[in-house]
């Protein structure tokens, strides 16, 4: 069937083709199961090419269905393609609320255990994995496994970080957590360099929620200043009675399109110079509490739809490492002086201090996580070579949800438990038929 | 609490329909082949909007399930959505005359005669919606797929002999036209995206059409020139062409 597309990720980098199927139930996904090597797809939030299968590609959004949920623990059970943002719609009103988020809403249930995505508050909860009690997996072998810490439990863990590679997550049953109000109490605090930064990180270890944003193009004394924020989900106590009266009202901005991609992109330098200045000046004269509702405190960048396509037709690069905790400072100051050099800068720059390691393939490690977007392009592209090198040489390692540049030879050094996964996969017979265009270029 | 019966209720179309309709606080009933499915989408649907949902077996090309389906419903329903379709293969429908059959009956004569069925009660009670989703493959017979378009054609001349019986009733029938929609019917095919609806898409027509008392709704408008075109050439052209 003349079925054959390009897919990207969200960064719009790199394209690659595939044959796309979807489908609606359990069964039919069975019946698309290809030995040529397949992945399942979420709703397209990965940045890269993990999401892309080698062969083909199954699209699970039409996989949404809630199947339970327990009033008394906040336990869901629900269908792989159900996204978050349809989670917070339904159960925010009855004072439930995702127990661990990223920055977007917009993915899916499947996509978040398969990347175990983090939030602002992995230094307190973990990742995502620790609020998951069970998913059914679907392996390559047309069998049906009911996963746990339990059951399966080596597939389990495995499947939390593995990137859809240990089989299709069709539906699972996630702890969500219980709220009084869809409002934040944020704190804002600016510093002045990045030492100023990681101690305030660390000063404040008993917030619930905290995140940084970095001024990427300060140099010198400046180095790492940052706007940080953090976050507590306020009682109904103490909203000002308008708002309590309705506590949870979703207050939301316009939403934004992007609605075509320009040739071009529309963040150069000077933009960003301009943007970063800005927003700066602006947060830091916010400094201090404030009432902020949930979209606007975990998801900014939701307002605006199809934000991907600011950067013109060649797309964005996410780079995500995490640093072990000992080397973070000499780490990020070796990276943002090399960033600010090139005057390139990030759009988003976010700094978060990350809790414990858990599971044998989750991205997340002790130490501080730094997320970085740039422009396709030959510059940034030995930027991001250099910041991999810099990654490898402080120990840390890189988020597969966001690569996309990352060699096989890279990935042995910086991850190795790569070539233990890999192994396991193959093992397991899981190695042939699922792969993405990502398990191909790094070897997985 | 109004209620609203969405017959083919396993289709991609019907569930965003059944959806839709909750969201505005109607109870559902829904029929189907599939019990298991149906099952699942009930559960959705209670979970989601908590509103009342009944489920019913019922082949609707089957005589007997039409009589049990309509005579096991807890309540007349208010409205009902006819989503049931089955576009087949042109090529072995002109070859296998039980495939063909198969799909004229699930395309006109079962969701015809089970929407006659309803008007009559509805016009008993005096109220009452009827939408049928037929296609814009019934407005001219094609090369490429006349069995399914026929059978399509017949249900939007049923659907129109239904309105014009009924108009002075209180009973009120849409005729839906989606064009390509992108559900499973149309997976793998190579349809132009700048004339695909999403299945959410017809959904929020069907219940404009309902809370509006459209008679017949394109659910992307430029369906309606392209078919005025596609109407207008002269079947002596027309028949040389491969459209």
């Amino acid at each position: 069937m003349a079925d054959r597309v390009e897919l990207t990720g969200w960064g719009l980098y790199p394209r690659r083709p595939t044959r796309l199927r979807r489908a609606g139930n359990a069964a039919a996904i069975a019946a698309l199961l290809d030995p040529a090597g397949m992945i399942a797809r979420g709703n397209g939030r990965a940045y890269g090419d993990p999401a892309i299968g080698l062969s083909t590609t199954i699209d699970m959004r039409r996989l949404d269905r809630l199947i339970a949920f327990d009033d008394a623990t906040g336990l869901l059970v629900a269908e792989a393609g159900l996204t978050l943002a349809e989670i917070i719609d339904i159960f925010l009103p009855r004072g439930w609320f995702p127990a661990v988020t990223p920055g977007t809403k917009f993915v899916t249930l499947g996509g978040a255990i398969a990347a175990d995505v983090h939030g602002k508050n992995h230094h307190g909860e973990g990742s995502f994995r620790r609020h998951v009690a069970w998913f059914d997996l679907l392996g390559p072998d047309g069998v049906e496994r009911r996963c746990s810490s339990d059951e399966h439990a080596e597939l389990f863990h495995w499947t939390m970080g593995g990137m859809g590679l240990t089989g299709t997550i069709l539906r699972a049953a996630v702890w969500l957590r219980p709220v009084e109000t869809a409002w934040i109490r944020q704190r804002t605090i600016p510093t002045a360099s990045l030492a100023e930064t990681m101690d305030a990180f660390e000063a404040n270890a008993a917030a619930t929620y905290s995140v940084a944003w970095i001024d990427t193009l300060a140099a010198g004394r400046s180095l790492g200043r940052s706007i940080l924020m953090l976050g507590e989900h306020a009682g109904v106590d103490e909203l000002p009675s308008p708002l309590a009266a309705n506590r949870f009202a979703r207050r939301r901005g316009p939403t934004l399109d992007v609605p075509l991609t320009p040739p071009i992109s529309l963040v150069g330098g000077p933009v960003i110079r301009a943007f970063n200045a800005l927003y700066y000046a602006r947060n830091r004269s916010k400094a201090g509490n404030s009432l902020v509702s949930i979209d606007s405190f975990f998801y900014p960048l939701d307002a605006i739809l199809r934000w991907n396509r600011i950067y013109g037709r060649r797309g964005f690069v996410q780079f995500q490492c995490v640093l072990p905790l000992a080397a973070a400072q000499a780490g990020l100051t070796t990276m943002l002086s090399r960033i600010a050099a090139s005057r390139t800068g990030s759009f988003l720059a976010v700094l978060k201090r990350m809790g414990a390691e858990e599971g044998p393939f989750s991205f997340p490690m002790e130490g501080y996580t730094l997320a970085l977007d740039f422009p396709v392009g030959r510059r940034t592209e030995a930027l991001t070579a250099e910041l991999r090198a810099m990654t490898r040489d402080h120990g840390g390692r890189l988020y597969l949800a966001k690569d996309a540049q990352m060699t096989e030879a890279e990935m042995s050094v910086l991850d190795p438990r790569g070539l233990a996964f890999a192994r396991w996969r193959r093992e397991h017979g899981l190695a042939g038929p699922l792969r993405s265009h990502q398990s191909e270029r790094l070897g997985l | 609490m109004p209620t609203l019966l969405v017959v083919g209720a396993t289709s991609d179309i019907a569930e965003a329909t059944a959806r839709r309709f909750a969201a505005a606080g109607y109870a559902l009933q829904l029929a189907g082949r599939d019990k298991a499915a149906l099952a699942a989408i009930a559960a959705d649907l209670e979970l989601r909007h908590r509103v009342a949902v009944t489920v019913h077996r019922c082949d609707v090309v089957e005589a007997e399930d039409r009589a049990a389906l309509l005579g096991g419903l807890p309540v007349l329903p208010d409205a009902v959505v006819c989503a049931v379709g089955l576009l087949g293969d042109q090529r072995e429908n002109e070859t296998d005359s039980v495939a063909a059959e198969r799909v004229m009956r699930a395309n006109y004569e079962g969701p015809a005669l089970l929407l006659g069925s309803l008007a009559e009660a509805f016009a008993a009670r005096g109220t009452g919606v009827i939408v049928g989703i037929s296609s814009v493959a019934g407005e001219r017979g094609r090369a490429s797929n006349y069995v399914y378009g026929s059978a399509k054609a017949g249900m939007t001349a049923f659907l129109s002999g239904l309105r014009n019986r009924f108009g002075k009733t209180g009973v009120h029938v849409v005729t839906v036209l989606p064009g390509f929609v992108d559900t499973r019917m149309t997976a793998g095919m190579a349809v132009p995206p700048a004339l695909t609806a999403k299945p959410e898409e017809v959904a929020q027509a069907i219940w404009r059409a309902v809370e509006r008392r459209k008679d017949i709704v394109y659910v992307r408008p430029i369906w309606r020139w392209i078919m005025a075109i596609i109407g207008a050439i002269p079947e002596g052209l027309f028949k040389k062409l491969s459209i």
